[in-house]
């Protein structure tokens, strides 16, 4: 039986295998933040033990950090003094640090990619969960606890048994108006939250063949919200053309001995997976969530499913509650309050671009607040290279600065109790977005089309017919 | 960070009849500014068990009298979301040491494991009968015996088995965790690192 790809990047870092226990897995790049780290440096300072590898580890500061007025002083006192402690133990440690201000600062899913960080096949760990995201590369990329945070800084390793696999096929040709996002939310809604827990998904097929970087990643960051704990594709020419050049990239002789290392990194045909699904791309029209987890979503033109399709009853009368939704509702015509582009789901610059598509020539609805957010200075920086700026300012929409901002409301940017957003960020739980806040999860095409009808709208309509 | 050791725990429990309990219920957001391991258990499922005024909201289990003890008991696909392990901390901070569900989230179940909480997996049709067991009587006492791996309502006798790696067990019974591990292997470590091409 020949190797999965899964196999052979993590049994290449198997420092010691243990009996009826874990295996020690070698971590290549561990990537930290302002949340899940400070524990982790203060067990450090108890034990009296250094970083074993500065130089694998880099630190951003995102889940807490303003969008607006980034140059004055961080207002909140707790989310400064959780960001001056990322950037004190940086400094203590050795560590690179990109805080606020810098010019690499952004989402740490997003500034990984994007300055090479991430490579193929290699072991990416972070206090987050959606580091899931940098298995778009053919990467073993998956969160991590505080606890192990603390493992990984001591000794560059944690202990982890080594999960299941399973593949997902997709193939066909995607719909007009279906992007990587509409992908994701599908595969969930079929598989439920919990339906890949145990295990680590490879994405394969041609519609992922034929994905962006961009898009692949907006797939496999959401690989942890089917349950799994992280999702793979196996790296091709699109992965190497992303990659070349970008600064922490090897670059020379290291990177034609790297080539010809990634090059061997895709499932064998005799390989074997302990489950194996597939789904037709003719299947998937852009999709949107209706209820309090991300399971929860159909295709927009459809309408609530009734009782007992699929999710058990306490969940689905407690989900309709708290959206005050009913039974049977159609989505499309429901009047929405804001618009969240942005995440390490949807911040890149491919979702900008999406959202500049529609938005284009038309101006944002009054009765809705957007709030649109680069994953980071790069994308920034691109959205006024390639003039989508413009197009922005052009339409009523302002941009802010980079951050993790509306996503999970440990910023200033939080949905008031009560109110509907259309996000393009990866959970709808309630209060995901502030307390009593309600989601409506989405592409960057939905999420443009509702911000300029006010309504829940098909993006499809808004968007002129040409050729798949 | 050490724990208590476990080894045999005799409770009453909280329950929890909710499936998909999300680590953002466990513990919002916006009570992860902390820079200490320390209070979280006060803000532990803050937005069911408090109005926005900060008064206790009673119909929520954690304001009921009648219910408690170190062992909460949830639905299917306890924990899932987030990787903050400040989910687990609440969990630990408030008294629990125990949680039992059908199903548990894989990184909220690593994380507990790290914190001296023991995760119980028992099948849908016990748990069930958990929840009418305390539902009868709230007084009904459940045994955790971590060396035998079993998991037993103590009024009727009836019991299952949990699984656990063998190596996690040691860990919580002896209270050690992975980092006195791994420290100890550091040789080899730094040996296997040498070794990596980038």
């Amino acid at each position: 039986m020949g190797n999965t790809l899964f196999d052979k990047v993590w049994d290449a870092h198997v420092v010691k295998k243990i009996k009826n226990g874990p295996d020690v897995l070698f971590i290549d790049r561990h990537l930290v933040h302002e949340v899940t780290s400070p524990v982790a440096f203060l067990g450090l300072k108890n034990r009296g033990i250094p970083v074993l590898y500065a130089g694998r580890t880099f630190a951003t500061a995102d889940h807490n950090t303003p969008t607006l007025n980034q140059h004055l002083p961080v207002s909140d006192p707790l989310s400064a003094n959780q960001l001056k402690a990322l950037e004190k133990n940086a400094a203590e440690h050795g560590i690179p640090y990109w805080g606020l201000g810098h010019e690499k600062n952004g989402i740490v899913h997003v500034i990984g990619p994007e300055n090479g960080i991430t490579l193929p096949g290699a072991t990416i760990v972070c206090g987050d969960s959606h580091t899931s995201t940098h298995g778009a590369f053919g990467a073993i990329a998956f969160g991590i606890g505080t606890s192990e945070v603390e493992m990984v800084l001591s000794s560059q390793c944690i202990m982890q048994p080594k999960p299941k696999s399973m593949r997902i096929n997709i193939n066909g040709k995607l719909n007009f108006g279906v992007t990587p996002k509409d992908v994701a939310l599908y595969i969930i809604s079929q598989l439920t939250t919990s339906g890949a827990t145990g295990y680590f998904v490879e994405y394969a097929g041609e519609v992922f063949r034929n994905m962006s970087m961009e898009g692949r990643m907006t797939v496999c960051n959401l690989s942890i919200e089917m349950g799994a704990r992280g999702g793979m594709i196996a790296p091709d020419t699109t992965t190497f053309e992303y990659i070349k050049g970008r600064e922490f990239a090897p670059k020379g002789a290291d990177w034609d001995k790297a080539m010809a290392y990634w090059e061997t990194l895709h499932s064998e045909d005799n390989a074997e997976f302990d489950k194996e699904l597939s789904f037709d791309a003719a299947n998937i029209e852009p999709m949107i969530t209706y209820g309090t987890n991300p399971g929860m979503g159909f295709g927009i033109s459809n309408s609530i499913p009734k009782a007992g399709e699929g999710t058990s009853a306490n969940t689905y009368k407690k989900s309709l509650a708290y959206m005050d939704f009913n039974e049977g509702e159609a989505m499309l015509g429901k009047v929405i309050d804001f618009v969240f582009l942005g995440s390490c789901t949807n911040g890149r610059i491919e979702d900008f671009r999406a959202f500049a598509s529609i938005v284009k020539g038309r101006k944002k609805a009054e009765n809705v607040t957007a709030w649109l957010v680069p994953g980071s200075h790069k994308v920034e920086e691109a959205i006024k290279e390639e003039g989508i700026l413009e197009i922005l300012h052009e339409s009523g929409f302002k941009l802010r600065e980079p951050g993790c901002s509306a996503c999970l409301a440990m910023n200033d940017d939080k949905v008031p109790a009560g109110k509907y957003a259309v996000s393009t960020s990866n959970r709808n739980f309630e209060g995901r977005q502030g307390p009593g806040a309600r989601t409506l999860l989405a592409s960057p095409l939905v999420a443009a089309a509702a911000a300029v009808t006010g309504v829940v709208t098909d993006p499809r309509e808004l968007m002129e017919l040409q050729e798949a | 960070m050490a724990y208590d050791k476990f080894n045999i725990l005799t409770s009453t429990a909280v329950p929890l009849p909710i499936e998909n309990v999300d680590t953002d219920q466990i513990i919002p957001a916006r009570f992860l500014k902390a820079t200490e391991r320390k209070g979280f258990g006060d803000n532990l499922f803050r937005d069911w068990r408090y109005n926005p005024d900060n008064t206790p909201k009673s119909q929520f289990v954690l304001n009921n009298p009648i219910y408690g003890g170190k062992i909460l008991v949830g639905g299917k696909n306890f924990g899932s979301g987030s990787s903050r392990e400040h989910a687990a901390w609440a969990v630990y901070d408030y008294g629990f040491r125990c949680v039992v569900s059908s199903f548990f989230a894989d990184i909220f179940r690593n994380n507990c494991l790290n914190v001296g909480v023991l995760p119980v997996q028992i099948g849908p049709d016990f748990l069930e009968k958990v929840f009418r067991a305390i539902e009868a009587d709230p007084k009904t006492e459940f045994k955790v015996d971590l060396a035998e791996q079993t998991f037993t309502i103590l009024s009727t006798g009836e019991f299952e088995t949990f699984g656990i790696n063998e190596y996690k067990k040691e860990n919580m019974m002896n209270g050690f965790d992975d980092i006195d591990y791994l420290l100890n292997i550091k040789e080899d470590i730094k040996t296997f690192a040498e070794r990596r091409p980038f």
